[in-house]
């Protein structure tokens, strides 16, 4: 007792002791007013990104968990024929269910053809099993009068419901998550028995775009490397006076509308333009022999390659106006050849912007949508136009989000590549 | 609740590009290029002179996508659309659509009854017919010398015509247009559709011309791109051909075999903020009157029997628009009429397919 409170007394005086640890003149510890301050500076801090952090979320973060959440999203049927889902529950998937489960699935499509749900309830449906839409909406229309034996009833208004592949069917959509839009979305799908199996071949598509996104956006990237890196080395190395001119050639193309730019290269390239019309006059092809140099994958290359450029060039600008002009001197003194001096002591000082420059090109083309649209044609369509095409013309905008998340996951995992291999460090964005 | 949350969220991310709706102005969207002007000229003038809303104008593409973007989040900024069947009977049938009661509608102006004044099939639950119109193919006077194609057979013969095709980038009605090429009837097109080697026939038929096909999407595209040169044959709205013909004089030249005709109806999407003018807008614009009326602007054909009599001379260039008519007797000897719940049903399947194919 007496110990105790001689220690308390004795950490009291060390704590006004010259030796102690430092306080503020209302006697807290310096330490702690110190972290006070900080806080408060940092709190102020984050009050002034909280409105970015806002918006990020709104527009970005939140946008992209719904989009995920939708690709596996399924609620129509489970919402809407919740009791035929619980009778086939107990279905095994051998012949055909119940007769309980006919007359389940009667009452409730009675109610969908009341509430309007049952046009809805039949494109989901068709999705997966092309042509069952008529026997749905039909049926609806019809089972206010049905009567039992109601599965002889069903099989009379169409004989799709005396098959187990309706069913089956039925079943599987009727799960409130599912990944059959992810199967679609690499060409595969469910087979009767419930077994993942290639889709038909003459429907298969997605994974040969996918591929052939993949490809152009790498193709476009090396051409824009190719390309970016003479010119952004004569934009930082030439006069000033020269290299702003330059820069502004740079920069105007960069300040041109998009569509403006896409457009010009129409008109230069399609078949009765300017380019064939100068060939023609010169000779070079026959008016006959006019070569197709756009509405193909060409013409996407070649307008996004123009586009996409000054992406290329800006960082690896920024980047070599960095490097002083002193090290490859003090090579060539040292004796390596101006060959040498350049691939051995300035490309590897440029490797930042090299990567930043390719990663920032390749993840833009990746997604490209409105050039592809204009010039692409038949060949050049890029995976983000079939995306667009199931938000706006077929309505499935469950397979859509599954194919803008698989897009997602590749860009991810690309990048994640990119930082193995690259290493982040080594980015410079400008 | 959470459903709709979400999906108005996702509307929100980037859908959902329409402006919004001036407080009482009737806006009123339809396919843009003469066939608006067609119904500027014979709807909306006399709507607003007799002391109707404003109307604001817009045009888009087809389909339900930004009608069910703007039912689904809420935020319904177009009154009145104007539709293809096909997407008449799905958006009603997927409750974008509000059901529009037949009794507004006027007797025709010799006092037939509304419901018998129409042509059958054009008055469904949530849409009113307007007018009839037809996919055919045209080609240009010029680019052919010799023998001039007749058939629905010759454009896809490229040995006999060579030359750049103009096709519609979609199975439809590409694929029955391939199928009549081939010798199917009409009357069997969509029975033979139906089957997958009906299928695989017309994508045969179609690869035929694969390489001389050059894909449109707007309705205002296959007459500039005959014009051009780019193609010297495509298929294409008639009207589109029509005004091309009569208003900038173009040589071109209407091949009537093997027609793909359709409807276009008025619908209202649901949840319209002003339902009560848009149905009245619905009542004025396809009364005798108005339906006559626009044919004097675009060579659609009424859907009004009522209507037919009236159709005169183009209003500009003075021309009988009678046998312009997708119906006139002499065009409709080999016409096919467009089986919206054929294509209601294999839409998914054949739309893949074809992307497929026009992928490869």
């Amino acid at each position: 007792m007496a110990d105790a409170a001689s220690q308390a007394l004795s950490n009291q005086t060390q704590g006004y002791s010259d030796d102690g640890p430092l306080r503020a003149a209302d006697g807290t510890l310096l330490k702690d007013k110190l972290h006070q301050t900080m806080r408060r500076k940092r709190m102020i801090s984050l009050g002034l990104v909280l409105p970015l952090f806002a918006f990020v979320f709104v527009t970005f973060i939140f946008p992209i968990g719904l989009m995920l959440y939708r690709s596996v999203d399924n609620p129509i049927l489970a919402e809407n024929l919740p009791k035929t889902m619980m009778v086939l529950e107990q279905w095994d998937g051998q012949g055909l269910p119940s007769e309980e489960a006919f007359a389940v699935l009667a009452e409730e499509l009675v109610i969908a053809k009341k509430t309007r749900m049952i046009g809805q309830i039949a494109t989901r449906m068709n999705f997966e099993m092309s042509g069952i839409r008529s026997v749905f909406t039909k049926t609806a229309r019809k089972a206010k009068k049905m009567k039992a034996p109601y599965k002889d009833a069903f099989i009379a208004i169409n004989e799709k419901w005396g098959e187990r592949e309706t069913w089956v069917t039925l079943k599987r959509i009727g799960q409130s998550i599912t990944s059959t839009q992810y199967l679609a979305a690499v060409d595969m799908r469910y087979d009767v028995d419930n077994n993942m199996v290639a889709q038909e071949e003459e429907r298969q598509i997605y994974v040969q775009i996918f591929v052939r996104t993949l490809w152009i956006s790498f193709l476009i990237a090396g051409i824009c490397l190719v390309l970016g890196y003479p010119i952004a080395f004569l934009l930082a190395t030439l006069p000033l006076k020269t290299s702003n001119l330059l820069m502004i050639l740079v920069l105007l193309p960069f300040w041109t509308s998009l569509l403006v730019r896409t457009t010009s290269w129409i008109v230069l390239l399609q078949t009765n333009g300017v380019l064939n019309d100068i060939m023609v006059w010169l000779g070079i092809i026959g008016d006959d022999g006019r070569v197709q140099m756009i509405y193909n994958q060409t013409g996407t290359i070649v307008a996004m390659t123009h586009i996409l450029l000054p992406f290329m060039v800006l960082p690896l600008f920024s980047v070599m106006k960095t490097i002083p002009p002193s090290y490859v001197r003090a090579a060539r003194s040292l004796g390596a050849n101006p060959f040498t001096a350049f691939v051995r002591v300035y490309v590897p000082q440029t490797v930042a912007g090299m990567g930043a420059g390719s990663l920032l090109v390749f993840i833009l083309s990746i997604g490209y949508y409105i050039t592809p649209a204009l010039v692409g044609g038949r060949s050049g369509q890029l995976i983000s136009n079939f995306i667009a095409f199931h938000m706006q013309k077929s309505l499935n905008w469950g397979l859509a989000a599954a194919m803008g998340s698989l897009l997602l996951f590749s860009v991810l995992l690309l990048y994640w590549l990119y930082t193995k291999i690259v290493g982040v460090d080594n980015m410079k964005l400008g | 609740m959470k459903k709709s949350f979400l999906i108005s969220g996702i509307a929100t991310a980037g859908l959902l590009a329409a402006g919004t709706a001036l407080a009482g102005n009737l806006t009123v969207v339809s396919w843009g290029g003469g066939y608006t002007k067609s119904q500027v000229e014979a709807y909306h003038k006399p709507w607003e002179a007799q002391g109707g809303v404003k109307i604001n104008s817009e045009d888009y593409n087809g389909g339900l996508a930004e009608v069910k973007a703007q039912v689904e989040s809420g935020n319904v900024v177009w009154d009145l659309v104007d539709v293809e069947l096909s997407d008449a009977v799905r958006g009603c049938d997927e409750g974008l659509l509000e059901p529009i009661d037949k009794s507004i509608l006027p007797a025709g102006a010799d006092g037939t009854p509304a419901m018998d004044d129409f042509l059958p099939g054009t008055l469904t639950e949530c849409g009113v017919g307007q007018i009839v119109w037809s996919t055919i193919y045209a080609y240009d006077k010029t680019k052919f010398s010799g023998a001039k194609p007749m058939s629905m057979a010759d454009f896809f013969n490229t040995s006999k015509f060579p030359g750049k095709r103009g096709l519609r980038k979609g199975p439809k009605p590409n694929l029955e247009m391939a199928l009549m090429a081939d010798g199917v009837p009409a009357s069997e097109v969509y029975k033979v559709l139906g089957t997958k080697a009906g299928v695989d026939r017309a994508f045969a038929k179609m690869d035929t011309i694969k390489d001389s096909a050059i894909w449109w999407e707007a309705g205002a595209q296959p007459p500039q791109m005959l014009a051009d040169g780019e193609v010297v044959m495509t298929t294409a709205y008639n009207g589109r051909i029509f005004g091309a013909q009569a208003t900038e004089k173009k040589p071109f030249e209407i091949v009537w075999d093997g027609q793909v005709w359709d409807l276009d109806l008025w619908v209202i999407p649901k949840g319209s903020k002003n339902l009560k003018d848009a149905l009245d807008f619905v009542a004025f614009s396809t009364a005798t009157e108005q339906n006559a009326g626009q044919a004097a602007w675009i060579s659609y054909g009424p859907v009004r029997k009522s209507a037919a009599p009236l159709v005169g001379k183009h209003a500009t260039a003075g021309i009988d628009m009678k046998p312009h008519m997708p119906t006139a007797p002499a065009n409709f000897k080999n016409a096919l009429q467009n089986d919206f719940e054929f294509w209601a049903d294999h839409q998914d399947e054949l739309n893949e397919r074809f992307n497929a194919w026009l992928a490869k």
